[in-house]
């Protein structure tokens, strides 16, 4: 089977999740001389081994591989030159197909090479390269070493440096993710000596997915001696009373089962589920049952928590999305159905921002929100200035104006920028999750969504209660002439209120591009949505589209798991429907002689 | 009676004159006039054409409730694509065995979706008549429960647009999905014949084309009865002052309601002619913004104004047909600069202009404003 | 007769200038072979269409620059079906009948290209449908240069299940039929591998789906009963973006639960943040990565068309490419354009492709095609972890209850698109033809 490969990775592979190379780790391994005794040594504490040979060069190293070069040698009388059996399992690594260079990367761990580390750790991270092989000139196996020794380029095998660096044509040697996990997985039984508890905890858990067999015991056992930290020594005892399910001694099984009642692991519960369906023993087996329960009850807790969160997270997208047409349409009663194309120009505001300062995420983010708020805001005022204001106490004339330059907004960005979504990348501590424990976890950008809208809506809420501003919006939407008549410069208040409502639409836009697609078709998404949103909650009050945003999120997200996304839509906008049957005007009705529209 | 209709009403004879001639040229120029004779009508025009009748009709209903009764539908889609449906599943019926698995009776995506028997509201469709009626209940009906609801409750304007909008998009989710057993995003298509007739035959494309045109002129008849009679004047009654005709002592609801369910009627019948002339109906018909385009047409063509909406379907589609073969790249900026300028400087639509020239040779304006 | 665009015009140009330059310019002023091209410009397919487009325009200039084809120019004829799927059939109605084309490629979605099927088959014209398919379908006037599901869907199956030794399967798709279909089919096969019920979870989500909490949750609970588990995707388009942002949020990553997808390609990939993404799979027929003097030049000549080099190619592309080509072979053997005769002497057709093999036209109108399976790069490229042989593409699956018998072949005996090799009869509406 032709094994085809990719052009040269230009990128880094995925970051190894040790604070100490791979590298480093393989060298403490060959110092133990052997397999089992390898695993052996993780138990000895770190701090012993980071004086011994951390800052010693691998490849200068002597090879201290007389015990194996024995053993192998008990085995098979006629004894393989080691280096050419390191050789021959690296050019397999590099050019056999997957399974065979599955196999040979647990070969060179056991051979324990003093190179092997190091191959295995440039081959996790893309930067083990080979060429082209053809039958006058076999591959050329490359490391291209790490930070340990940026830019050296070097042969694998023999760490002879190549003077002209990469040849051309090499590529990447391709890893699939089993071997990935099975680099990852020896990584994490270093990291059991780890300094970070975090890091140990994690150890923990990674080798209790594993097979936990007499090595990982011994190994917990250890540590537990030496552990201090109480959350590690928790963590270790969960694990072991795990992999003590499976002793032989009922009482013993017991009593892990005791142990393992308060734990959350989905690892946890898997095992506990095989323990009550096959233990030998009716007692253990009935335990199991009762200890299965007693996690159920727990998440089914968490899982409602979780749930809950969803909606309100959901909710404040919808919030973020509804608030801008909660101005321009509730507060102003032009039916804009550019509004999509508002906050489409705020996401588009916020990636441009990103690619003018791209080695900066974090500013690009912070400084597009005012930027959007800016954008779309201008654009809000030039079109009222343009056309809305011609339209006024027409509402369903601004409909067929605003549709008609939202289809003219849309072609502009496809025209300007391109047919395609725009990449919009997210910084560092607004991806991942905050894990409260091992069911729950809360993902930090829709935290920090919901924040962020939270704040929108009050300074929102700050601007129309507090500010003259605010004061002479409000007066003007509910009458329009008696503010006139008391000196309100109507004209100059609705291009303010329609840009208010504009560039709150492009910093929803901001928050948007963070979840998902940034492109021409984006504002349609929301168009719909928003305006459900809005009338649910009653035109002309900002209090209605909030509690009508998270009210109507929450409500999905409560139904999606037992009637499946699609059905859970229809059954919101038929709620939405017999809703306002039942109250005309909203959740919160506008009062005074404005709302006889 | 009906000369008296159509002597007062100038815009609307001129246009019924070339809907007339149209329905006459049309068979001639595609049947009998020979393919390279420069008056010969293609195929596709025809097509094309019938299409557009079926707009027109659209067009039709929806000006009726919002030119005359002031209730703005962002949601005739909805009828438009029940009424195909309709059309559709009779049509997906007539198959019969000659779907991709030769099944006697289920259409392939039925098959392929496992189903062991043809669905209850499958059944029936088999025969034309109840199809027909089908065409005009299913749409009518669903207009009487929502409408009902909608008057009695008194929600209006704008209220009233936002959820006739949530009305098509629900439809919409619920047609795409499969279980529903319509055919998914897919809908209904490769239909084969017609009352027996092959549907790609050029007589039945011209014939069908003519049965459009014909329903359109009757529509539009129709319509013109309703609103010069009684029941026209307390309509637009309701739509300039609603309360006042209530202390009146209007039914204004059953008014509001009646004139909703015969105008969603038309919309189904449109969709229903539409149907066997594009060859396809799918969820995409229920799509919201297809809804809102089909106000704009009326909106283009002058609303309060019947024969405005017949103009506005044409104009606008023909210029949508035009830009995208000619110019896709700016298609939408033209659209959309074209919704802007009407609105703008237009308010009454393309008829509005010809209501201006009318106004200097003749009595006095009719009001249409809200 | 009619005006066309402004790239059209610099395609004729083009044409007129390369033949003058060959001293052919004689021919130019001759009756040019026309060719259709149906893919939406606006609307919301334009995302993945308007690439196409340029891609055959691209082909017809490079033809042209050849010399033509049987000694006359090449003319793109380019009209704008705007996501709108009855009009796709009005646009092909009006492509071959009114602008006469010789050939039309088009269509993306299976529901455009089963709208067109009714109108290609009354006016007899000849579509090239280069996207990656359900299957369920064989019409004598189109040729499927896309993948079927048995080129696609099953040996990515097989891959996970032998090289990653997956046990537990998510099916997520958007609610279509090409999902339906594929998962289906795949449900039948993994049962049919020893896989149980409860080892299969199955969802689908609306078009352009944007809110994933609760789907990922359930997926990551599903994944967490102890058995490998990965996710086969037939997730549409825009609703990749926050799938994979959520599942990279909710801390899912490739080596836990890896996602392989079917709708997600370079191009789709240009337009999201790749970072989240690494490790994840796709399945196709051709990656961007792959190293051979024809993708080489394929991809020159694409960023030399286009003017940007940052533009990637595509699987669609590489589709459009090998049918093009094979309709130009087909068009030289017969010495005509002839649509009856260019149709039988597609059958059996070989271009190379991109990747180094041979591409051939088969009986039942699919193409033999090697499937790749490719790791996502950071740079939004494929690395490509395992490829087979050629597989001649399948339109009817032998995994489902009702296609297990048939079969589509479009030579002589059998002439006919779904033929019941157990019953001997040609099934359907081709039945009467």
């Amino acid at each position: 089977m032709p094994e085809s490969h990719g052009r040269v990775a230009a990128c880094p592979g995925p970051e190894l999740p040790l604070s100490m190379g791979l590298s480093v780790m393989m060298k403490r391994l060959l110092e133990s001389l052997s397999a089992w005794v390898m695993l052996g040594a993780f138990i000895v504490p770190g701090v012993l081994w980071a004086e011994s040979s951390v800052e010693e060069e691998p490849s200068d190293m002597a090879l201290p591989l007389v015990d194996i070069q024995d053993m192998s040698a008990e085995i098979e009388p006629p004894a393989p030159d080691p280096e050419a059996v390191f050789a021959e399992q690296v050019d397999r690594l590099a050019t056999g197909n997957l399974r065979e260079r599955r196999e040979m990367a647990e070969a060179l761990v056991e051979g324990g090479h003093p190179r092997a580390g190091m191959i295995l750790n440039a081959l996790l991270e893309g930067r083990l390269l080979t060429t082209w092989s053809t039958p006058e000139t076999p591959a050329l196996i490359i490391l291209q070493r790490g930070e340990d020794a940026p830019g050296r380029v070097e042969q694998a095998v023999t760490g002879e440096v190549l003077a002209d660096g990469v040849p051309s044509g090499a590529r990447a040697v391709p890893i699939n993710n089993p071997m990935r996990n099975l680099l990852r997985d020896l990584a994490a039984m270093a990291d059991m000596n780890h300094a970070l508890p975090q890091r140990r905890i994690l150890a923990s858990e990674r080798l209790m997915r594993g097979s936990l067999g007499p090595e990982q015991m011994a190994l917990i056992e250890s540590r537990l001696l030496v552990e201090e930290h109480p959350r590690v020594i928790d963590a270790l005892e969960i694990t072991q009373a795990v992999g003590l399910l499976r002793h032989e001694d009922a009482q013993v099984r017991l009593e892990s089962l005791e142990r393992l009642r308060g734990s959350l692991l989905a690892v946890v519960r898997s095992t506990v589920g095989a323990v009550a369906e096959q233990d030998p023993d009716p007692i253990v087996r009935q335990h199991a049952v009762e200890t299965l329960e007693a996690i159920q009850t727990r998440i089914a807790f968490y899982r409602f928590t979780e749930n809950l969160f969803f909606g309100l997270s959901l909710g404040s997208v919808l919030l973020l999305a509804a608030l801008g047409l909660a101005i321009t349409f509730g507060v102003m009663g032009v039916i804009n159905m550019a509004h999509g194309e508002l906050i489409m120009i705020g996401a588009y505001t916020t990636w441009f921002l990103q690619t003018l300062m791209p080695g900066n995420l974090t500013t690009a983010l912070l400084l597009a929100i005012p930027a959007a708020f800016l954008i779309s805001g201008l654009v809000g005022v030039a079109m009222e200035r343009g056309i809305i204001q011609f339209l006024y106490g027409r509402p369903l004339e601004t409909l067929l104006a605003t549709f008609g330059l939202s289809l003219i907004l849309q072609q502009a960005v496809r025209s300007l920028f391109s047919p395609l979504n725009q990449a919009v990348a997210s910084p560092e501590w607004i991806s991942g999750s905050l894990a409260v424990n091992p069911v729950l976890s809360l993902t930090w950008n829709r935290i920090y969504i919901l924040i962020f809208a939270l704040l929108v809506f009050l300074a929102l809420l700050l601007i129309l209660k507090r500010t003259t501003l605010g004061l002479k919006v409000r007066a003007v939407s509910q009458n329009r002439a008696m503010a006139r008549s008391l000196g309100v410069r109507a004209s100059w208040v609705d291009a303010m209120t329609f840009g208010l409502g504009a560039g709150i639409a492009g910093v929803a836009g901001v928050a948007l591009a963070q979840l998902t697609n940034v492109g021409p078709n984006m504002g349609q998404s929301y168009i719909v949505d928003s305006f459900m949103v809005v009338v649910f909650g009653g035109v002309g009050n900002i209090w209605g589209t909030f509690v009508g945003a998270l009210g109507l999120g929450v409500m999905t997200k409560f139904m999606e798991p037992f009637a499946g996304a699609v059905l859970a839509k229809i059954f919101v906008l038929i709620f939405i429907i017999l809703f306002i049957q039942y109250r005309p005007r909203g959740l919160f009705p506008q009062k005074g002689r404005s709302a006889e529209a | 009676m009906l000369t008296r209709l159509l002597l007062s009403d100038r815009g609307g004879l001129i246009i019924l004159a070339l809907l007339t001639a149209l329905i006459i040229y049309v068979p001639i120029g595609n049947l009998l006039l020979p393919a390279d004779s420069p008056l010969h009508v293609s195929t596709f025009t025809v097509t094309l054409l019938g299409k557009f009748l079926c707009f027109a009709l659209l067009a039709l209903a929806i000006d009726l409730i919002w030119g005359y009764a002031g209730i703005l539908s962002l949601g005739h889609g909805a009828f438009f694509g029940l009424g195909g449906y309709v059309m559709g599943m009779y049509l997906t019926r007539q198959i019969g065995d000659r779907g991709v698995y030769g099944h006697p009776e289920l259409p392939d995506f039925m098959v392929f979706m496992n189903y062991d028997s043809l669905p209850w509201y499958w059944q029936g469709f088999d025969q034309f008549w109840f199809a027909l009626l089908m065409v005009m209940l299913v749409p009518g009906l669903l207009a009487l429960v929502f409408g009902w609801m909608a008057f009695r409750s008194r929600v209006s304007g704008v209220y009233f647009a936002i959820i006739t909008q949530a009305l098509v998009f629900a439809l919409m989710l619920a047609f795409f999905r499969n279980e529903m057993g319509f055919g998914g995003n897919n809908g209904l298509t490769d239909f084969k014949d017609i009352l027996g007739f092959d549907i790609t035959a050029r007589q039945t494309r011209v014939t069908l084309f003519v049965i459009s045109g014909v329903c359109l002129i009757g529509a539009y008849l129709m319509c013109r009865f309703i609103i010069t009679s009684r029941f026209g004047r307390v309509l637009v009654a309701i739509r300039d002052a609603e309360s006042r005709t209530r202390f009146a002592g209007y039914q204004v609801e059953s008014y509001k309601l009646w004139l909703f369910v015969f105008s969603a009627m038309l919309a189904g019948i449109a969709g229903a002619l539409y149907v066997p002339q594009v060859g396809i109906i799918n969820p995409g018909e229920f799509s919201p913004i297809a809804s809102i385009e089909a106000v704009l047409w009326v909106a283009v063509g002058g609303r309060g104004s019947l024969f405005g909406a017949i103009i506005g379907a044409f104009s606008v589609n023909g210029a949508k047909t035009w830009f995208t073969t000619v110019y896709p790249e700016v298609w939408l900026f033209a659209l959309g600069t074209l919704f802007v300028l009407v609105t703008l400087f237009l308010p009454r639509g393309i008829a509005g202009i010809f209501r201006t020239l009318g106004q200097w040779t003749s009595r006095k304006p009719k009001g249409d404003e809200q | 007769m009619k005006k066309r665009t402004f790239l059209k015009g610099m395609t004729a140009l083009g044409a007129a200038l390369a033949l003058s330059g060959t001293g052919l310019s004689a021919l130019a002023a001759e009756n040019p072979i026309r060719v259709g091209v149906l893919h939406s410009l606006s609307g919301t397919m334009a995302i993945s269409e308007t690439t196409l487009k340029d891609t055959v325009e691209m082909l017809v200039r490079q033809q042209n620059a050849k010399g033509g084809l049987l000694g006359r120019p090449l003319e793109a004829v380019v009209v704008d079906p705007a996501s709108n799927w009855p009009l796709f059939a009005e646009r092909t109605r009006q492509l071959l009948e009114q602008d006469k084309v010789d050939v039309i490629f088009g269509c993306w979605t299976s529901v455009s290209r089963k709208a067109v099927l009714p109108v290609v088959e009354e006016l007899n014209g000849i579509l090239f449908y280069p996207v990656q398919y359900e299957g369920e379908e064989s019409s004598r006037n189109i040729f499927y240069t896309g993948a079927a599901p048995n080129q696609q869907a099953i040996p990515a199956v097989e891959f996970l299940m032998n090289e990653y030794g997956i046990e537990r399967w998510v099916l997520a798709g958007t609610d279509y039929v090409y999902p339906r279909t594929t998962n289906r089919i795949l449900e039948a096969f993994l049962k049919e591998k020893g896989v149980a019920e409860s080892d299969i979870m199955i969802n689908y989500t609306p078009f352009g789906h944007s809110d994933w909490q609760s789907i990922v949750a359930e997926i990551k609970r599903f994944g967490s009963a102890g058995k490998a588990t990965a996710v086969i995707s037939t997730i549409n388009g825009d609703a990749n973006v926050p799938f994979y942002r959520e599942l990279a949020n909710q801390g899912v990553s490739a080596t836990e639960i890896p996602v392989i997808a079917f709708s997600v390609g370079e191009e789709e990939l240009s337009g999201m943040d790749t970072g989240p993404l690494v490790g994840h799979m796709a399945a196709w027929n051709y990656f961007m990565s792959v190293e051979t003097p024809e993708n080489e030049a394929f991809i020159q000549s694409w960023h030399d068309y286009i003017g940007n080099t940052r533009r990637v190619t595509n699987d669609p592309m590489e589709a459009h490419y090998i049918g093009f080509n094979m309709w130009v072979k087909a068009v030289e053997q017969a010495g005509t354009t002839n649509v009856d005769t260019v149709i039988d002497t597609l059958v059996g057709i070989e271009v190379p492709n991109l990747t180094g093999g041979t591409a051939t036209m088969l009986p039942n109108h699919h193409i033999t095609k090697p499937v790749l399976i490719g790791e996502i790069q950071a740079d939004g490229q494929f690395l490509v972890v395992s490829e087979t042989e050629m597989v001649p593409g399948e339109a009817w699956s032998r995994y489902l209850e009702g296609s297990r018998d048939l079969i589509a072949d479009w030579t002589d005996p059998v002439r006919c698109g779904n033929f019941n090799v157990k019953t001997q009869t040609c099934l359907g509406s081709q039945a009467q033809q």
